[in-house]
């Protein structure tokens, strides 16, 4: 019931955030993450920040989402 | 159904049975009936004849427009049918209010594409119709073409063959969405519109059975109607289909699939086992090609049937696009 | 879940394969509750790598499965109002009401428009003042409060054509009708992971201390699900009856606590139906009075409906877990995405669909 994807925080101002998702970015509301802070990963589900996601969970598998699609690619 | 409705259009499981149960149903015959991306017509020399109409919005996308899509897309389905672009027709209907600079943008944008694939507008014909009676405009291009010697079709295809793409999957699909109005996020996703016939030309030659170019409805929709026609099944494994790391991104935020997503820049090419090698290799050769890969194999039980490995180890079925590809949140 | 490349993904998923192999040496049912794990299991073709004693079953978590058919019929009348522009996340437009669906009547006309986002429908309102825009709000807690931030934006800005249809679910009272019906027969439960982001594993602990109903909050790649599998069986192993953790990444016991607060600022409990289980007490959510100027319920006179129950549809037991859609007489055969008889084959994310779209031909 919850399409949600680990996206990463580029620029926060007037509670909505510019967000990256592997080179897609997006503008998200943050009212519920109120605490959120540019560099943090967020977990982005209907066009919002529903929860900040351990910073060292998410980069790890960003780096390896996007590794795993270059070696992909490279096939 | 009384009236149609977008899904009729969107290239799955409902565009076939609109053709099928009305069209075919009153227009049938031995050259339309053969489905393929262009018909075979008998003569002195065999000819391909192929039809498109492009009504894509918005007109100018990333990578492209609604004029280079039109070239792009009929000169494709001529060379996947292995045939040799040679004319194009050129058909436009204008609504009433249409700028005429983004007119021409769209005029030179064709020339440009005709010229670069060596194919030229040999005829056309343009219309203007009242404000609101069409989308800003629609094209229609026809093309013809020359069979070469060695042919292609589904009815060449054996279990055992290999399948390969030239490129990564489900980028026009997303440029298109990214500049859809109520949409907007920024993306480096950009349409692969291009001409394939001099890629195709590149490797074409005994050992390649069939071929096809995954528009409307992506590799999904485009294997099931290979698997069906063949009567063969087809295994993909997911972890060799070549996908940009935006293109992913932007269907992981959007709830989409790339398997189900509009590509016109790439050909599917059902190889023969001993040519596997060399066409793959003179794929990634040409720079349309670069990041062509096998990414799947021909196989005998379960005519029909596409199926798809997983990185864990199962396999499950990839159906034909039911109904319009809508996004999730869910 | 850490991977270091696809091939250690084999690799680890190998390693949770044999241990659940070992673990399951008597058989066990699990019932995954969220539509979403529903695709995710179906799109791992899981089934396949799992032993037959390991029984997955598919719970009441797709919202959109469980919204009533005489709630549809509501929308749909709205929906077809001259004036008002619906707003409705992609999931909805196919399904059927007792005689159209949002997709029919756009074809007719009717201005319905997809939105990602809560902020998107009301920008249609800030656009389109002379109009009624109507958010149609489908979800359990995870898209809830992105809801109610809609409407608290709509007060503070004082705009008036923008409302809400809720038909909002809550989690943890349709585990508990669930665990109170005697006709469940689960071992355990892989929880919602995004839910749980929001509610905490706290609002699902009485599941093991008043019903003895084990839990693991689980993330939704395949890996993830093997993990939250093998937490279940190791818990039965060691005696163990909790609510555990495995997306720790995103789920706290505590949940959001910003994300809570606003749902009980805009929403209350009330007693809802659940499609397919009837009446579920306090199980769905409504606007409150202060804030009834953004109830579509409120603002619109809406006739009422009543609740159809559709002939051989056994939505309702495939819902619970009792049976699996391939057990149903018109699974594939009345019954396709085409034309979806019951709610569980139109949703992308119902069993049925799922099933139907990845795994009805036997692929052993």
């Amino acid at each position: 019931m919850c399409l949600a994807i680990p996206a990463r925080v580029l620029k926060i101002e007037d509670m909505m955030a510019e967000v990256d998702m592997m080179g897609n970015k997006r503008t998200v509301g943050t009212h519920l993450v109120p605490e959120v802070q540019v560099g943090d990963y967020v977990l982005v589900h209907a066009g919002f920040a529903i929860e900040i996601v351990d910073q060292e969970y998410a980069k790890e598998t960003e780096e390896l989402l996007v590794e795993e699609a270059m070696a992909r690619e490279k096939y | 159904m009384e009236r149609i409705i977008m899904a009729h259009g969107s290239g799955g499981r409902l565009s076939h049975q609109l053709v099928q149960d009305l069209f075919q149903k009153y227009l049938g015959n031995d050259y339309l009936n053969q489905m393929n991306d262009a018909t075979i017509l008998p003569g002195s020399t065999k000819l391909a004849l192929t039809t498109d109409s492009f009504v894509v919005n918005p007109i100018f996308f990333r990578g492209g427009d609604i004029g280079k899509l039109a070239v792009c897309g009929t000169i494709n389905d001529l060379s996947v049918t292995g045939a040799r672009p040679r004319y194009l027709s050129l058909a436009v209907i204008l609504e009433e209010g249409f700028l005429i600079e983004d007119l021409e943008r769209i005029v030179q944008s064709i020339a440009e594409t005709s010229q670069k694939a060596g194919v030229p507008i040999v005829c056309g014909d343009t219309k203007v119709v009242e404000r609101g009676s069409a989308d800003k405009i629609f094209i229609n291009t026809t093309g013809v073409g020359f069979l070469q010697e060695h042919l292609v079709g589904p009815e060449y295809i054996q279990p055992g063959d290999y399948l390969l793409i030239s490129g990564t999957i489900g980028d026009h699909g997303i440029a298109i969405l990214a500049d859809r109005e109520g949409l907007e996020f920024g993306t480096p996703v950009v349409s692969d519109c291009a001409p394939l016939n001099h890629l195709i030309e590149s490797f074409y030659g005994p050992g390649v059975r069939c071929m096809r170019d995954p528009t409307r409805g992506g590799v999904g929709t485009t294997l099931n109607e290979i698997a069906r026609q063949a009567k063969v099944s087809i295994v993909l494994e997911e972890e060799s289909l070549p996908l940009n790391p935006g293109v992913e991104g932007a269907c992981g935020m959007l709830g989409l699939d790339p398997l189900y997503l509009a590509n016109e820049g790439k050909v599917l090419a059902v190889v023969a086992p001993e040519a596997v090698e060399e066409v793959l290799a003179k794929m990634k050769a040409h720079p349309l090609g670069e990041q062509a890969a096998v990414i799947g194999r021909i196989g005998e039980k379960d005519p029909g049937l596409v199926l798809l490995k997983t990185p864990l180890g199962g396999k499950r079925v990839v159906g034909m696009l039911e109904g319009e590809h809508l996004p999730r949140i869910c | 879940m850490k991977n270091t490349n696809s091939v250690d993904t084999k690799a680890i998923a190998e390693k949770y394969l044999e241990e659940i192999k070992v673990l399951v040496d008597q058989p066990y049912t699990v019932m995954e509750v969220c539509g979403t794990h529903t695709v995710a299991i179906a799109k791992n073709a899981l089934r396949d790598l799992l032993p037959s004693q390991l029984r997955l079953v598919s719970g009441p978590g797709c919202p959109v499965c469980v919204t009533d058919s005489k709630d549809i019929d509501r929308f749909l009348y709205l929906a077809a109002q001259p004036n008002v522009i619906t707003a409705t996340f992609g999931d909805m437009m196919r399904v059927p009401g007792s005689r159209k669906s949002l997709q029919i009547l756009k074809s007719e006309g009717a201005d319905i428009r997809i939105v990602y986002s809560t902020l998107d429908a009301l920008d249609l309102a800030r656009k389109n003042p002379d109009k009624e825009v109507v958010f149609l709000g489908v979800g359990f807690e995870t898209t809830v409060p992105t809801v109610a931030v809609s409407i608290e934006q709509a007060e503070k800005e004082g705009i008036k054509n923008y409302s809400v249809l809720s038909m909002h679910k809550l989690v943890p009272p349709v585990l508990k009708a669930l665990a109170e019906d005697p006709e469940t027969q689960v071992d355990g439960f892989l929880d919602p992971g995004h839910a749980c982001a929001i509610i905490g594993s706290k609002a699902l602990e009485f599941m093991a201390k008043d019903y003895n109903m084990p839990g693991v909050v689980t993330g939704f790649d395949g890996l993830d699900i093997l993990e939250g599998l093998v937490m279940l069986l190791r818990q039965r192993k060691e005696g163990r009856c909790e609510i555990e953790i495995q997306y720790q990444k995103v789920v706290k016991p505590e949940g959001n606590l910003a994300a809570q607060a606003i749902i009980n600022k805009i929403f209350e409990p009330v007693d809802a139906y659940f499609r397919g289980l009837g009446l579920i007490p306090k199980g769905g959510l409504g606007l409150r009075k202060e804030y009834a100027e953004w109830d579509a319920g409120v603002k619109f006179a809406l006739p009422e409906f009543e609740s159809k129950e559709i002939p051989g549809c056994r939505c309702g037991n495939v819902l619970k877990g009792q049976i699996s859609p391939l057990e149903c007489p018109l699974f594939a055969r009345k019954c396709t995405p085409l034309t979806p008889v019951g709610p569980c084959m139109v949703s992308s994310e119902g069993s049925c669909a799922a099933y139907y779209r990845y795994a009805q031909r036997s692929v052993k």
